[in-house]
C-alpha cells in the first residue's frame, strides 16, 4: 500500500478503505462472538428440549416444545439440591475466611514492622510459583490422617487463606495513608480495633474483588473435591457433573441441564460484578 | 543470625534490654499474620517438603512409607513408557495451544481496542471473557456434546454439510488430543485477552497519532509500536499460558471419561497430570505420584527459565 510521493489518494478511496477496514474489523469480531457464544447457546437449547428433539436429525436451533423435563430428571436422579447447597456452603465459607485472614495478614505485611516480615512475605509469594500438583499428594494424606475425607472441613480448611489474597490486600492497604492509622493510635485505639474500624471499611473495593474471585474459584473447583470426596452425599456441583458424565454419558439433556446449573450463577455474577472481576484478574497479571 | 544476636544484646540508654520491649511492639503484627501463615504452612509448605520426601519412597497410605532412594525417578525416566507418552502429549498440547491461543487473543484484543463505540467494546469484552468464569468441567461437558460422534454432534453436522465425513473426535486416538486442544484454546482466550486489553489501554494514543503524521499505519504500527510496548504483557501471558498448559487436567479427565483409561483410547490424550492422578489417586502409588509431581515441577521450572531468557533476549 505504498503511496508514491505526490500521489494522494482521492477522498473516495480513503472512504472506501475505511469502510473496508471497518467491515473486516466488525466481521472478524462478530465471527469471534459467534464462536464464543455458540457452545453456550447450544447448551441452553439442549437443556430445554424434550428428549425426542435433542437427538433429532438435522440438529436444529428451534425448540418446538420447550420443557424443563431434563432439569426435573436431573433433580429426581440425584440429590441436586443437596449438591448445590454443598457448593454454596464450601464457596461461601472459603470466601468469608479468606476475606478475614487475607486482609489481616495483608494489613500486617503493609503497615506493621516485625522481624522477618519481608522474608515471610516473599516466601508466601514464592509458594504461588510451585504447581499445586506438588503438594496435592501429601495434602491428601494429611486430610486422610485427620479423618477429614468427605467432610466440609476437608473441603474448606486447606483453602481458608491464600497467597494471592494476601498479596491483593497488601497492595491495597499500602495505599492507605499512615497518618490515619497513627492518629488512631494516639487516640489509644487497640490494633485490632484499627483493623476492624479503619482498615476493613476502607478496603471495601479490594474485599469485593477478592470475594467474587474466591467464590468463583471455589464454585468451579474440581480436582480437590474429586480427590477427597468419596461419599456421594458430599459432592459439589462440578463433581456431580463429572459423575453424571461417567454414568450417563449419552444423556445430553441431563448433562446440559447440569452444565446450565453450574454455569448460570457465574454468568449472572459476572454480568453484575464485571468491573471487580476484571480488576482482580488484571491485578493478578501485574504482580509479576 | 548475627543480626538477631545483636538485637538480643542491644540495650537502651538506661541499660535495660531492648529485645523484649521491641518484640512486644511486634506482637500484633505476628498475630495478624498467624492464621493465614498457619493455614498456608500446614497445607502448602509442609506438603511441598513432604512430597519431596515421599518421592524417594514407596507409599500406599496404608503401610508406612518405605525408602527406595532414587528408584522412583529411575523407573520414571528409564522404564516407564507411559510417562514418556504423557510428556510427549503434554509437550504437544503446550506447543499447540500456547502460540495459537496467545496469537488469537492478541489479535482480538487489538481489534476490540480499536472499536470506537463504547457499548460495542463492552459487549465484545464481556462475551470473549465468558468461558473464563465458567467451570472447565461444565465447559468440557458441553464440548463433549458438540464433539458427539456420528452426525449427532453439532461439529460433525457442520462437517457433513461441508462434504467432509464425520469424525469420532473423542474415541479416535488421532483426534482426541487435537479436540481437547481446540476446546482449551476456546476456553483460554478470555483471560489472555483481558490482560492484553489492559496493556493496550496503557499505551498512550499520542504515540499512534505521531506515527500517523509520519505516515505509518496499520500493520507497521502494530509491529513497531504495539508489540514492543506490549512486551511485558506478552511475556506474562506466554509464561502463564505455558505454566497453565503443563498442568492441564480437568478437560482431559472429562473428555476422555468413559474410555478404558484416564487419558483416552491408547493413551492418546494422557498428560502428565492425568498420569499423576491415575498413579496417585486410582492406584494409590503415592511415592511414584510424588516423583511425577517433582518431575513436572522441574520441567515447568526449566521451561520458565528458558522462556524468560528467550523472551528477554529479544529486547
Amino acid at each position: 500500500m505504498a503511496r508514491a510521493a505526490g500521489h494522494y489518494p482521492s477522498t473516495a478511496y480513503i472512504r472506501f478503505e475505511r469502510w473496508g477496514k471497518n467491515t473486516l474489523l466488525y466481521g472478524g469480531l462478530l465471527l469471534g462472538v459467534l464462536v464464543m457464544v455458540l457452545p453456550f447457546v447450544w447448551m441452553v437449547l439442549t437443556s430445554i428440549k424434550p428428549r425426542a428433539e435433542i437427538l433429532s436429525y438435522p440438529p436444529s436451533f428451534a425448540v418446538h416444545h420447550p420443557t424443563f423435563e431434563s432439569f426435573r430428571d436431573l433433580f429426581r436422579l440425584v440429590p441436586m439440591k443437596r449438591y448445590i447447597l454443598n457448593s454454596v456452603i464450601v464457596a461461601g465459607a472459603v470466601t468469608v475466611t479468606n476475606l478475614f485472614f487475607c486482609s489481616m495478614a495483608g494489613y500486617a505485611f503493609a503497615k506493621h514492622k516485625f522481624w522477618g516480615r519481608d522474608k515471610i512475605f516473599l516466601l508466601l509469594l514464592g509458594s504461588m510459583m510451585v504447581p499445586w500438583q506438588v503438594n496435592i499428594v501429601p495434602a491428601f494424606v494429611l486430610i486422610k490422617k485427620l479423618g477429614w475425607l468427605s467432610t466440609f472441613q476437608g473441603l474448606i480448611i486447606p483453602t481458608m487463606a491464600g497467597a494471592f489474597g494476601i498479596f491483593l490486600m497488601r497492595q491495597f492497604i499500602r495505599e492507605i495513608p499512615n497518618d490515619l492509622l497513627d492518629s488512631a493510635r494516639i487516640d489509644g485505639c487497640k490494633e485490632f480495633y484499627i483493623y476492624w474500624r479503619i482498615i476493613l471499611p476502607l478496603c471495601r473495593p479490594a474485599l469485593a474483588s477478592l470475594s467474587i474471585f474466591m467464590f468463583m474459584q471455589q464454585w468451579n473447583n474440581f480436582v480437590w473435591p474429586l480427590i477427597i470426596i468419596h461419599d456421594s452425599k458430599m459432592r459439589t456441583v462440578p463433581l456431580v457433573l463429572a459423575v453424571l458424565n461417567g454414568q450417563f454419558g449419552g444423556s445430553f439433556g441431563l448433562l446440559m441441564a447440569g452444565a446450565v446449573i453450574s454455569i448460570l450463577p457465574m454468568m449472572i455474577m459476572f454480568l453484575l460484578f464485571q468491573k471487580q472481576i476484571i480488576k482482580g484478574i488484571v491485578l493478578e497479571g501485574i504482580k509479576e | 543470625m548475627m543480626f538477631f544476636l545483636n538485637k538480643l544484646k542491644a540495650r537502651d540508654p538506661a541499660g535495660r534490654l531492648l529485645f523484649f520491649a521491641e518484640f512486644k511492639k511486634m506482637i500484633p503484627g505476628y498475630l495478624f499474620i498467624l492464621p493465614a501463615v498457619l493455614i498456608i504452612s500446614v497445607f502448602v509448605f509442609m506438603p511441598i517438603v513432604a512430597s519431596l520426601f515421599l518421592s524417594f519412597t514407596q507409599y500406599n497410605v496404608l503401610q508406612p512409607p518405605k525408602w527406595v532412594g532414587l528408584n522412583n525417578y529411575y523407573r520414571l525416566i528409564f522404564e516407564d513408557r507411559l510417562f514418556w507418552i504423557a510428556v510427549r502429549n503434554t509437550l504437544m498440547y503446550v506447543a499447540g495451544t500456547v502460540p495459537i491461543g496467545v496469537a488469537l487473543s492478541l489479535l482480538l484484543a487489538v481489534w476490540v481496542d480499536s472499536v470506537k463505540i463504547r457499548f460495542m467494546k463492552y459487549l465484545f469484552r464481556t462475551i470473549y471473557f465468558l468461558p473464563t468464569i465458567t467451570a472447565i468441567v461444565a465447559i468440557s461437558v458441553v464440548w463433549k456434546w458438540l464433539y458427539a460422534g456420528g452426525t449427532y454432534g453439532l461439529i460433525n453436522f457442520v462437517l457433513v454439510k461441508m462434504g467432509i465425513p464425520p469424525v469420532d473426535w473423542l474415541t479416535n486416538p488421532k483426534t482426541t488430543l487435537p479436540a481437547i486442544m481446540l476446546m482449551s484454546i476456546w476456553g483460554g482466550i478470555g483471560y489472555n485477552f483481558i490482560i492484553f486489553l489492559a496493556g493496550l489501554q496503557g499505551i498512550p494514543r499520542t504515540i499512534y497519532e505521531a506515527a500517523e503524521i509520519d505516515g505509518a499505519s496499520g500493520l507497521r504500527n502494530f509491529w513497531h509500536i504495539t508489540l514492543p510496548l506490549l512486551r511485558p504483557a506478552i511475556v506474562f501471558v506466554v509464561l502463564m499460558s505455558v505454566i497453565g498448559s503443563f498442568q492441564v487436567f480437568d478437560q482431559v479427565y472429562i473428555l476422555t471419561q468413559g474410555t478404558e483409561y484416564v487419558g483416552g483410547v491408547l493413551h492418546s490424550a494422557l498428560t502428565i497430570v492425568t498420569y499423576l492422578y491415575e498413579r496417585g489417586f486410582e492406584r494409590f502409588e503415592m511415592g511414584y505420584a510424588s516423583a511425577i509431581a517433582y518431575m513436572l515441577f522441574l520441567l515447568i521450572f526449566v521451561l520458565t527459565l528458558t522462556n524468560l531468557k528467550f523472551l528477554r533476549l529479544k529486547e
